[in-house]
């Protein structure tokens, strides 16, 4: 078993979800929690929000920040069609379509 | 059949002595025998492996062959591949037949290797133990009541258990080097860029990189040649010139300078692992290398800064789930927004879930700097260490997971706790570094022991060139578990 030893240089903002945040959380995410496992998530959240709270009270002044594993730039390409029609093929693993639409309930009255 | 590598497999086909046909049903074979048991393979389709044996067998026969025409090769569930059932180790696929190839899958078809499977995965890559997936754990083929490691953990297991000769994996956190290490094989995680995406299932964009899985170095090399190479379908794809990773193979080790970062060597380490890796230490220089301490201070914050940043990409990437255009759709919904949220509920196993609420939190308006701006920055202060370590160093070398492998069920219920599996590993994805898991040795259990070597950008053939005379010295990836 490893146990985490926070460095001692740091100061933890407090943080813990509460049952409302893991309900607005789930909302969020379109993903249903119940009432029932809503406690569990909430506790195991707080858990994983614990390991990385560390990180909150380092010093970052003047860092900039990186958002990709390399300094990368986005490639432009000639204004070319490169695709062929597939729809066929990739609405053949879709849950319902018809007449090569997609079909979700009805949202606009 | 004893267990043969990729080079000796080309090696039996250049020279007439067997077919792909033969060395598909060969492996078909052992499939069915230890699958049920080891449940390394989510999806095998023996009529069409066997056609694409066939076919390979008939461009040998025409003179069209190439180095590894013939081969067979396991994938990872991650890579969608043309008419196969692509699941990513999720209820969430599992009815999906991917229509496509990802760029992976088109090479290795382009280099006539036959698929003879696709292999178990954590839930969306999303685990360190296979535990997560929805199709059941898979077993240790050293210890069947312990885990391969995750989240490549089927391909791991499949390899060692010579069920494969090869396979390939993903590597997120560490997702092909600790389940190589925890089965005792090898395995290599390209610099990030040198391999596509494409098809690639993502779960962390910025971090996600594909790679061999396979029995010696000298494989990985052959695999890599097949993987690497520019695609323009994948937006971060690096436009480089072909190189051959086996090119440095035979160099001698004389004058390498090895790093050794103090901060892998602590408190948390296992002392067998620690003497193993010592050892191996001390067998690099009898092969003329030296050793220098190096040092990568906020390699400690890596835990944490990935556990927002691999989430946060998780969230968006994992929007696309949503019971519209593919998988599953859960059958009762009162209206759209009703339907999203079962689906999703339904669809994701609780892991996933969880790190997608993670992600969505940290992304989420008044935590967006103090939590993913935040670790953005620690990224790149993790990045400047290894910069910094290889000015004096060739390659850095350490453990590649704290422990060997871990009883089924130990951490399943702490995540926490399963996260830390991964802390060697983790860091070398925020900077993108490449890095392998090489044998080194075994417990007082028995269980395999992973070394794990850590190159700078684009070194892949100096890694491998490191990795391959370490293997020429010593036996321990020539080691294979009893039973198969």
């Amino acid at each position: 078993m490893i146990t985490y030893k926070p460095l001692s240089y740091k100061v933890y903002i407090p943080m813990s979800l509460t049952l409302a945040d893991v309900q607005r959380i789930a909302h969020l995410a379109r993903i249903r929690v119940s009432e029932g496992e809503a406690e569990q998530t909430r506790n195991q959240l707080n858990g994983i929000f614990d390991l990385i709270a560390e990180m909150q009270a380092v010093d970052t002044a003047g860092i900039a920040p990186m958002a990709h594993a390399r300094d990368v730039f986005q490639r432009l390409r000639a204004d070319e069609v490169t695709e062929t029609d597939r729809r066929a093929a990739y609405q053949a693993v879709a849950p319902q379509t018809e007449a090569g639409l997609y079909l979700v309930p009805q949202v606009i009255e | 059949m004893s267990q043969q590598t990729i080079k000796q497999l080309a090696d039996l086909l250049v020279g007439g002595k067997t077919s792909s046909v033969e060395l598909c049903q060969d492996y078909l074979a052992r499939i069915a025998t230890h699958n049920p048991n080891l449940n390394a393979f989510i999806s095998v389709d023996a009529e069409r492996t066997l056609a694409e044996a066939r076919a390979a067998d008939a461009a040998r026969a025409a003179g069209q062959a190439g180095p590894l025409t013939g081969v067979p090769i396991a994938h990872k569930d991650i890579f969608c591949a043309e008419g196969w059932l692509t699941t990513c180790g999720s209820k969430m696929l599992y009815n999906f037949v991917s229509p496509y190839d990802a760029h992976v899958i088109s090479r290795f078809k382009a280099a006539g290797m036959p698929t003879l499977g696709k292999t178990n995965m954590d839930e969306f890559a999303m685990g360190s133990s296979n535990e997560t997936s929805y199709y059941g754990p898979v077993k240790n083929p050293w210890d069947s009541a312990r885990v391969p490691g995750g989240s490549s953990g089927g391909s791991a297991a499949c390899v060692a258990a010579g069920l494969a000769p090869a396979a390939t994996g993903t590597d997120t956190g560490g997702s092909i080097r600790q389940p190589a290490a925890l089965c005792g094989i090898t395995g290599l995680k390209p610099t990030y860029g040198v391999v596509s995406r494409y098809g690639m299932i993502a779960f962390a964009s910025s971090l996600d990189q594909a790679g061999p899985m396979a029995q010696s170095a000298e494989d990985c090399a052959l695999l890599l040649n097949v993987m690497a190479g520019f695609d323009g379908r994948d937006s971060t794809s690096l436009e480089r010139e072909k190189e051959d990773y086996g090119r440095d193979l035979a160099k001698p080790l004389n004058g390498l300078r090895i790093g050794l970062p103090k901060e892998f060597f602590g408190a948390g380490l296992s002392g067998d692992t620690a003497q193993a890796v010592q050892a191996a230490i001390d067998e690099f220089r009898k092969l003329g290398a030296t050793t220098v301490e190096v040092s990568l201070p906020n390699s400690g914050l890596s835990v944490a800064a990935y556990y927002v940043i691999a989430p946060a990409e998780a969230s968006s990437n994992l929007s696309r789930f949503d019971g519209v255009r593919y998988g599953y759709r859960t059958p009762d919904y009162a209206d759209l927004t009703d339907l999203y949220e079962k689906s999703r509920a339904e669809g994701f196993g609780a892991e996933v879930k969880r790190r997608i609420m993670i992600g969505t939190y940290v992304l989420s308006h008044g935590y967006y700097d103090a939590y993913y701006i935040q670790a953005q920055k620690l990224r790149r202060l993790i990045a400047n260490d290894f910069a910094e370590a290889y000015k004096a160093c060739d390659v850095i070398l350490g453990p590649t997971a704290p422990t060997t492998a871990f009883k089924l069920g130990e951490k399943a219920d702490d995540p926490v706790q399963m996260y830390l599996s991964d802390i060697y590993t983790i860091a070398v994805n925020l900077a993108g570094l490449p890095g392998m898991s090489l044998p080194c040795g075994f417990d007082g259990q028995g269980l395999p022991i992973g070394l794990q070597l850590i190159g700078d950008y684009f070194s892949e053939a100096r890694m491998l060139n490191v990795a391959h005379q370490y293997q020429l010295a010593t036996d321990w990836h020539q080691r294979t578990p009893g039973g198969f």
